[in-house]
């Protein structure tokens, strides 16, 4: 786990005071809300349908006992008992009253965290794999690297106002768990032909309006010239950036409309610039980052208390396929607790439930936590030998559904149920999805599957990269959600397309049980996914299923 | 001929709450859409608008929403929006629902 060093510490409570006092100003009248509203979205807050929302960078989805603890104090004391964790590892407090904010900061910096560069044109919140130092096939911990973006991009003076917001995501496992090529930057880890680690970058990947997927701007990049290669990335963004017109702003939209050529060139000349001018960071601090994120001491003495509970109970088994990872200490695994309960909010997470989680990580994980962009949480290091405590600790609080991967694990934005960006609820939608296909208990056989849905073209919810896409929009004052067919998150990326004309909200469910149905008739074996029939078939024969009207007419 | 003006009302959000508020006849703001005052024109509206630009020590981002009249005269959301922001989230009974039910 990080740690905030001074700078961090007084950096964090000097924004605190100086947003103490832009809060009392505007609330007295002598600030106008336009000259208060880039002040209140520097430190994350922002106004919705309903009433403002804090939002919290959790660094790269990383959290410790602590921290979940403080997370559960403050949407106990200063919101509704809940919290919603999003698709780039943040948590969204959605009832705080301005007066509160301050206080709720405050809290917040008590544990080492912030709402900085959650909103705005500049460096947000680095994210990465949710299984960082765990995974199996992982070829290294991204952590160490990311904690350095972080420290970096940290009121980096020089990219507080880049043309538009600014995202990176890194990996150190060839399964990407990190949509990095869905972000401004992506980085994965890699070894060259001499087994030296270091970094592929990616440029230009994006979805909203525009989804493009990012492009491999530099194979392999040693590790010690990362900082100075991503301040020259960010110093040709900066530069040559569109700012005329916003829609257009994102760096995927330079790369499209320059060419990843010269993108390249003038980043590695700018790059020879900043590698011979750039102060880098002092061994002794890189040393110091990597320890934070060490191994924990293993234990392990073998137990067979793991495979005697899975033999005898099967709910524990059916918990166990879904959502336990392999570890890469095999008496351990990687446990996944779905915030997706059957009929629940994707991403929402009870004060009660965050402090069993605290508990549980302490007791079991080696105090760790993780959120991932598909809004669950992650123990990252349990002893397969505690998985059934564990188990039975989450079935008690409603967080042991046995769903991760499967098609209740929907990602969901929050839509308009809260923002005020977005054209169509996404949230009911996935309740219903889930709600039905348990009730029609088709959820295992149909297998893996990942629905994605967005109320709004600008994305939160992925929906360009799910298996089945699901985007809410308003047609002449009616939602109506338009399905799109074979996207991926993973490294082998791919954008959904568009199947047809969309679905207002109540044809929309028995759309997808068409052709879901469809997918089990047509699959060549159980095991072959949705996303494999699709890749194999095209989407004729799920068109066909979804628009079953428009084939009598073309017959 | 002139297109037919919708009804309008002045909506925008409380500094304080942030919860939706409606700009009643009597130039307050309320948390009920049924107190709304009703624009008739579109120049009624607009001064009606340009009235509460200088009342931003209490409201937040204040804009016209087209509505309906109902045969009481009462004005109800003309778009599903609108009508999301009368009543709070589906999926939790928080924000006005849950409000109107305890007052």
């Amino acid at each position: 786990m990080y740690i905030y060093n001074d700078f961090d510490a007084e950096f964090v409570r000097d924004r605190v005071r100086q947003f103490r006092g832009q809060v009392e100003k505007r609330i007295d009248g002598s600030l106008t809300e336009d000259e208060f509203k880039p002040l209140r979205l520097m430190n994350g807050l922002y106004l919705q349908l309903h009433a403002y929302m804090l939002r919290v960078a959790i660094p790269y989805g990383s959290l410790d006992a602590a921290k979940m603890r403080q997370l559960a104090f403050i949407a106990d004391k200063w919101d509704k008992g809940y919290g919603h964790f999003t698709t780039r590892q943040n948590i969204q407090f959605n009832w705080p009253l301005l007066k509160d904010v301050p206080d709720m900061l405050d809290a917040l910096a008590d544990v080492g965290m912030h709402a900085i560069q959650t909103s705005g044109n500049c460096v947000r919140n680095v994210t990465a794999d949710h299984f960082a130092g765990a995974a199996s096939d992982e070829i290294e911990d991204p952590r160490p690297t990311a904690e350095l973006l972080r420290q970096w991009s940290t009121d980096h003076p020089e990219f507080q106002f880049l043309p538009r917001k600014f995202k990176i995501a890194i990996t150190g496992s060839p399964n990407d768990r990190a949509v990095t090529k869905a972000h401004d930057i992506g980085i994965r880890m890699v070894r060259n032909e001499n087994d030296q680690p270091g970094y592929e970058i990616i440029v230009g990947g994006g979805l909203g309006r525009s989804p493009f997927i990012g492009k491999v701007l530099r194979e392999f990049l040693p590790k010690a010239e990362l900082l100075p290669y991503i301040e020259a990335v960010l110093q040709v963004y900066n530069l040559e950036g569109r700012r005329d017109n916003k829609y257009k702003a994102r760096i995927k939209i330079l790369v499209h409309e320059a060419g990843l050529d010269e993108i390249r060139g003038s980043v590695e000349e700018t790059f020879a610039r900043t590698l011979a001018e750039f102060k880098k960071p002092s061994d002794e601090l890189v040393d110091q980052i990597t320890t934070y994120f060490n191994p924990p001491e293993f234990n392990n003495i073998q137990s067979h208390a793991y495979e005697e509970a899975l033999e005898t109970d099967p709910v524990l088994r059916s918990f166990v396929e879904t959502n336990v990872a392999e570890h890469k200490n095999p008496a351990y695994g990687i446990v996944t607790i779905s915030t997706k309960p059957i009929g629940g909010t994707p991403g929402d997470v009870t004060s009660d439930q965050m402090r069993l989680i605290a508990d549980r990580a302490e007791k079991y994980s080696h105090n760790e936590v993780r959120i991932s962009h598909e809004q669950n949480a992650v123990l990252p290091h349990v002893r397969k030998a505690d998985i059934p405590l564990v188990h039975a600790a989450l079935k008690a609080v409603g967080l042991a559904t046995a769903n991760i991967g499967l098609i209740s694990d929907i990602i969901a934005c929050p839509g308009m149920d809260y923002c005020a960006l977005a054209t169509a609820r996404s949230i009911p939608i996935a309740q219903e999805i889930s709600t039905r296909f348990d009730e029609l208990k088709l959820e295992k056989e149909i297998g893996e599957l990942r629905i994605k849905i967005s109320g709004c073209i600008n994305a939160c919810g992925h929906h360009h990269v799910g298996h089945i896409g699901i985007l809410g929009l308003d047609k002449a004052g009616v939602e109506n959600y338009q399905i799109t067919l074979g996207g991926d998150a993973t490294q082998t990326m791919a954008l959904g397309e568009r199947a047809g004309p969309g679905f207002a909200a109540e044809e929309l469910l028995p759309a997808l049980e068409r052709l879901l149905n469809r997918y089990l008739e047509i699959r060549e074996c159980s095991d072959e996914i949705f996303l494999e029939t699709y890749r194999r078939l095209g989407p004729q024969p799920f068109q066909q299923a979804l628009y079953p009207e428009e084939e009598k007419y073309a017959a | 001929m002139a297109r037919e003006f919708t009804p309008q009302i002045v909506t925008a959000n409380d500094l304080l709450l942030g919860d939706a508020v409606y700009l009643t006849k009597a130039g307050t703001w309320s948390r009920l859409h049924s107190d709304a005052h009703l624009a008739n024109s579109a120049e009624q509206a607009q001064t009606m608008l340009k009235h509460v630009k200088g009342q931003q020590d209490v409201i937040v981002g204040a804009y016209l929403a087209n509505v309906s009249v109902n045969e009481d005269g009462i004005p109800e959301p003309a778009h599903f929006r609108e009508a999301f922001r009368t009543r709070g989230p589906s999926n939790y009974f928080h924000g006005k629902q849950a409000d109107a039910q305890s007052s």
